[in-house]
């Protein structure tokens, strides 16, 4: 029988300043290597300045099958958006 | 590097109709697909095969070269083609990654890989033989490869496009410096000059295979163009490979060897001649001089690394163990 | 010319080592780390081609860092025995790494004074490429350590080995000595305490203990050899050396 090394999601931060990023994933024991391995794969030409590692069992995503009633319900609330309310341009920026 | 045109998928689907033209308005509206989306089982099972083709083909593709890490005739090209072949390796990873996704785990595909069961490009099946290779397969195989990953970039399956992003960006630097150690070698000595010749002459031909079989003999073609996991057909690629790389090599000096390539102006390309078909099936069946070998190679890298995952994972128990307790 | 000397036994450690580890790619027991070795691996290599080429101008003969790497034979090169022994299995070449960067580590932090500013400039990179050594070599020499039994046999087995290769490290050659009292680079037996520090820490975690050697092995600095580096020579000096005078 194989054995599987576990999965783990990368997430990595160009620089200071912005968002970690989901870039890819490895196979590592544990999270220590997990660290090692997404240091050594995905930060080879100076990609960034700080690494996640979050095995890819601990997450939880949406049901595709239920985009719909998650995701369409907001196209119409058009009101949260700046551009839906009218301000004479003699106000000036807003 | 590149897996060739699809071997032996199975497109299949039993899906209903309604289902199938749901999925399709999809692929026409570019939407991108993503793992956990519906899919057809047939998409699904092509971009298995064809995702783990092209992972099987970085992983073996790092054996050739790697046969010449040790024999590196300069400390700078030493340290450019260790790093190129590792870049393979990541590829590699990244492309594995991409596969998994859709359900089927990296030991999986490993298994089928040494099998014997999963193909990969059969350009990793011809042997390296003198430095100049190291050159040549840089130039024409990582060439071919990015005629043919630059249109992957956008395929329709979202990890397969996101992987091939990634790779593409690395891989510009491995055709460069392939190009570099043949330009180096053309301008050289005379035995220098003949090394590259004779390496032209070798993995010239190989090199045009690696699109895959003439269109008209390609079955799994067009679907895989419907699906938009396919964007440009094997003989367009092949075309398009040979119109940017005639001219590198009167550059450098050096001669395909070719007698009937000639440039037509009608079309607006080269015609090239007849490809030894029988050659390529011979290979893609197994038979390839370096087959065995190569194989043999990652199998024995495999069952030689299995104690050490073995203690990993072992490691990794005792570890959470002593966590639990120590909570 | 002990400077030139000092530097080339460095230089030669560092190409030597790299060179091991380049073996392996394509060959690696997992996918991470046929792209860890060869980050490793580059370090090396890195290293060694600054220190080749310094050398080369302190020598002031017009010698290049490839006219020093593959135009000298087994007896002209200057590296320690630890570096040159054999990859055997991951566990020996892991070790050997952990070995080797928890020396240099320290090294490189003192060399960071060096009256030499070639020398200043690559401690600057190197211990941090060392400290990463340590810290990935060291992990692994703890989970073999402490893993399975086979493992754990493996691993005591690459210990009883190459336990007998460690003083040497802290050796100074008569060249090295001459360039430790300019202030080029650091003294070696100076070390010896971070080195110990460091591996007893892993030792404890790896369940493994650090043997007294009952008698070192010695030679590498005059360029006494184990018979494998003649091998390691000629697989990587071949090519350059058929082509008297080419470029590549």
């Amino acid at each position: 029988m194989t054995m599987t090394t576990p999965l783990w999601e990368v997430f990595i931060r160009p620089r200071n300043g912005l968002a970690h990023k989901h870039v890819g994933s490895l196979h590592a024991a544990d999270e220590v290597m997990a660290l090692q391995a997404a240091r050594d794969v995905y930060t080879r030409r100076g990609e960034g300045n700080s690494i996640w590692v979050v095995p890819s069992a601990a997450i939880t995503a949406s049901d595709p099958d239920q985009a719909a009633e998650n995701f369409e319900p907001t196209a119409d609330k058009i009101y949260r958006h700046p551009t839906f309310y009218e301000i004479p341009d003699d106000v000036g920026h807003m | 590097m590149y897996s060739q045109g699809l071997i032996g998928a199975d497109n299949r689907t039993e899906e209903t109709p309604e289902f199938l033209a749901r999925f399709q308005k999809r692929i026409d509206a570019e939407e991108k697909i993503e793992p956990k989306d519906e899919m057809p089982e047939g998409y699904r099972r092509t971009l298995v095969r064809q995702i783990g083709q092209h992972a099987h083909s970085e992983i073996v593709g790092m054996l050739p070269e790697g046969n010449w890490i040790t024999r590196a005739p300069s400390l700078r090209r030493k340290a450019a083609l260790l790093a190129k072949v590792q870049d393979e390796g990541g590829h590699g990873l990244y492309l594995y990654s991409a596969a998994e996704t859709l359900g089927v785990s990296r030991e999986e595909m490993t298994e089928e890989l040494l099998s014997g069961k999963a193909k990969y490009s059969s350009i990793f099946n011809y042997p390296t033989l003198s430095w100049a290779d190291m050159g040549t397969i840089g130039w024409l195989v990582d060439g071919a490869a990015i005629m043919n990953q630059i249109p992957l970039c956008r395929c329709s399956f979202g990890p397969y496009a996101r992987a091939m992003i990634r790779v593409c960006k690395e891989e510009s630097f491995h055709q460069r410096q392939g190009y570099e150690i043949v330009m180096t070698l053309a301008q050289g000595t005379p035995a220098q000059k003949a090394m590259a010749q004779d390496s032209l002459n070798r993995w010239w031909w190989p090199s045009l295979m690696m699109f895959g079989p003439h269109d008209a003999d390609s079955q799994h073609s067009d679907q895989s163009m419907a699906w938009k996991i396919k964007r440009f057909t094997n003989d367009e690629l092949r075309q398009k490979f040979i119109d940017a790389t005639v001219p590198q090599a009167e550059f450098l000096g050096l001669t395909i060897p070719d007698p009937d390539l000639k440039w037509n102006e009608e079309k607006g390309g080269y015609d090239h001649g007849p490809i030894d078909w029988d050659e390529f099936w011979r290979v893609v069946k197994g038979h390839g001089p370096m087959a065995k070998d190569r194989i043999k190679a990652r199998k024995k890298a495999w069952d030689d690394g299995a104690w050490v995952r073995e203690a990993a994972l072992a490691h990794a128990e005792k570890r959470r163990a002593r966590k639990i307790a120590a909570e | 010319m002990a400077v030139y000397d000092a530097l080339l036994e460095l230089a030669d450690d560092h190409l030597i080592l790299g060179h091991r580890l380049s073996e392996w790619c394509g060959h690696a027991p997992m996918l991470e780390e046929d792209l860890a070795m060869p980050n490793m691996g580059l370090d090396l290599i890195g290293t060694a081609r600054t220190l080749y080429d310094h050398a080369g101008k302190l020598e002031g003969k017009g010698r290049s860092e490839d006219d020093l790497a593959y135009l000298r034979d087994e007896r002209e090169y200057r590296n320690c025995l630890l570096v040159e022994r054999p990859n055997e299995d991951f566990a020996h070449t892991m070790l050997r790494q952990f070995y080797f960067a928890a020396f240099m580590r320290p090294f490189w932090l003192a060399a960071l004074n060096s009256t030499d500013v070639v020398v200043r400039g690559v401690a600057g990179k190197a211990e941090k490429e060392m400290a990463y050594h340590i810290r990935h070599a060291g992990e692994w020499v703890i989970r073999l350590g402490d893993g399975t039994e086979e493992s754990a046999a493996r691993m005591r087995d690459a210990v009883e080995a190459l336990h007998i290769y460690v003083d040497e490290l802290f050796d100074s050659s008569d060249d090295a000595r001459i360039a430790e009292a300019a202030g080029v680079l650091p003294r070696r037996a100076d070390l010896r305490g971070a080195w110990d520090r460091t591996v007893a820490e892993v030792f404890s975690e790896a369940l493994l203990e650090q043997p007294r050697a009952a008698y070192a092995q010695r030679g590498g600095r005059q360029g006494i050899h184990n018979e494998t580096l003649g091998h390691l020579l000629a697989e990587m000096q071949v090519i350059h050396r058929a082509h008297p005078g080419a470029r590549w």
